[in-house]
């Protein structure tokens, strides 16, 4: 192998290292805020990172079927192939880590973010716990609700900036000397929108709800496999964010950039949920097939007709 | 290899660390002893701060809290969780119900000692106890484990068959599965 390759195979450790970290570190912020708005004085800020541990070196000796095994390691997948197609940082007109782009990689990136939920719910559903089954319906369903807002906001900005890749939309924002969310904000609010529901926080934990559900698709799953989810959860949560940031944000030129734009996004489902109750499901669906699918459809419209 | 101070390996003395500081607990709260644990995770006391939290089901929890008395129907479900939880695993015993059968000393179907039919690592006495005085038992765990001491789980592995004759002994109608853990 040349060096450019060993190059890209250090880019991709390095992507995936920086994006459990921030992942991790973040869940970890989120719990120390959601402590302080509660009056508590809450966990350490890198209590993720033991609770990550100790779960990696607990036993596992669950055994349901292969499908069981499976569904952990599908979601890791998912994640981790997510965060191969997301340009992390941003120089003068090059892109560093942009890892694996090409063209059209935004739709096969919704393809993507969906595969590692569907993994989980093959798995879960194996465990044949009843409360799995539940929250794995639940989950599917809410997934139907904020998709369409999401791929509405997504289909604006491709016909805005005539192209179906990141870096591409990145290359129009940098050209404009403008950010996607000031030149189509209704695909912007529309987005943030569906946001609320791919983070799961309150109101839209529908899926894990502990209390009534106990934690629904994971109820199951404990040990080394809880670890790999959380994992997961992590890199996801830092996907979501950073792909928010490049589209819509003009991408980060330095990591301290990128921790302040994935932050101030991040507070927003964060801040929203905890102080709200949690919503039914349907109530969650229809949330999101009410406002955000017209705020979609008239971000969709403005790019056609006024622009 | 091992550590002459208090004869641990290093890797041990790492992952005991991590355990001692993110406890997830599964609460058994069917006795009165319940209504300790919700002020002892909100906010005027706080166990969160200590890595303490609260989990949903067997499969994902360290501690199994049993508070208060245990009926004989009752002590079949927990030796059923218990056995679903993954290893290591640690039990406390709250309350005096489970140290001497409390004030359920003359009950006809209510067990008295607890570490009988499962292994207690931590008892916290006292019908019932503060808040404090759960945090307090729950940071005697924290030191048992940072010293490799609280192997409550090996203990029931080693010893099974005196633990299950005693839980035949108590539960008339056995038909719990075998587990092979």
């Amino acid at each position: 192998m040349d060096t450019n390759s060993w190059i890209s195979i250090l880019g991709f450790i390095a992507t995936v290292v920086l994006a459990f970290t921030v992942g991790v570190s973040y869940g970890g912020i989120v719990r120390k805020i959601t402590a302080r708005i509660q009056n508590r004085v809450g966990p350490p800020v890198y209590q993720n990172f033991f609770d990550i541990f100790k779960l990696y070196s607990k036993s596992t000796a669950v055994n349901h079927g292969w499908m069981q095994h499976l569904g952990p390691a599908f979601a890791i997948t998912a994640s981790v192939t997510s965060l191969m197609f997301i340009p992390v940082l941003n120089g003068q007109g090059e892109f560093w880590f942009a890892n694996l782009n090409f063209k059209g990689d935004l739709i096969f990136l919704l393809y993507m973010m969906v595969f590692g939920s569907l993994g989980m719910a093959l798995g879960a559903g194996q465990t044949g716990n009843p409360n799995s089954a539940i929250g794995v319906s639940r989950g599917l369903s809410q997934m139907v609700g904020y998709e369409i807002p999401w791929v509405l906001a997504l289909v604006a900005l491709m016909l805005q900036t005539k192209s179906t890749s990141i870096t591409g939309i990145m290359d129009y924002q940098i050209a404009h000397g403008t950010w996607m969310m000031f030149e189509s904000p209704l695909a912007f609010i529309a987005a943030l929108m569906a946001m609320l529901g791919m983070f799961h926080y309150a109101p839209f934990d529908v899926t894990f709800a502990p209390a009534e559900l106990s934690s629904g698709p994971a109820s199951e799953f404990g040990g080394k496999y809880l670890a790999m989810m959380m994992t997961s959860g992590s890199i996801f949560a830092f996907v979501k964010l950073a792909l928010f940031v490049d589209i819509f944000m003009g991408g980060a030129s330095n990591l301290i950039m990128l921790v302040v734009k994935t932050f101030l996004l991040y507070m927003v489902p964060v801040l929203y949920g905890i102080v709200s109750p949690r919503y039914r499901t349907e109530q969650s669906i229809r949330y999101f097939w009410g406002w955000p699918t017209l705020i979609g459809v008239l971000g969709v419209l403005y790019v056609v007709f006024v622009r | 290899m091992p550590n002459d101070k208090n004869s641990q390996k290093i890797v041990d003395i790492i992952k005991n660390a991590a355990r001692k500081h993110s406890l997830f607990v599964l609460a058994y709260g069917t006795g009165c002893g319940a209504i300790e644990i919700p002020p002892t995770m909100t906010s005027r006391y706080d166990a969160e701060r200590f890595g303490i939290r609260g989990m949903a089901t067997p499969r994902q929890a360290d501690v199994l809290l049993v508070t208060g008395y245990l009926a004989t129907k009752t002590l079949k479900r927990v030796i059923r969780a218990y056995e679903q939880m993954q290893d290591p695993k640690y039990v406390i015993g709250f309350g005096s119900c489970t140290i001497n059968g409390g004030m359920y000393w003359d009950s006809y179907n209510t067990i008295k000692l607890l570490d009988k039919y499962i292994p207690v690592d931590v008892y916290i006495n006292g019908c019932m106890p503060r808040p404090e005085a759960v945090i307090t038992g729950f940071i005697e765990l924290q030191k048992l484990i940072a010293e490799g001491k609280a192997d409550g789980a090996t203990k029931y592995k080693e010893n099974l068959d005196w633990y299950r004759a005693n839980q035949k002994k108590v539960i008339k109608n056995w038909n719990m599965p075998d587990y092979n853990w």
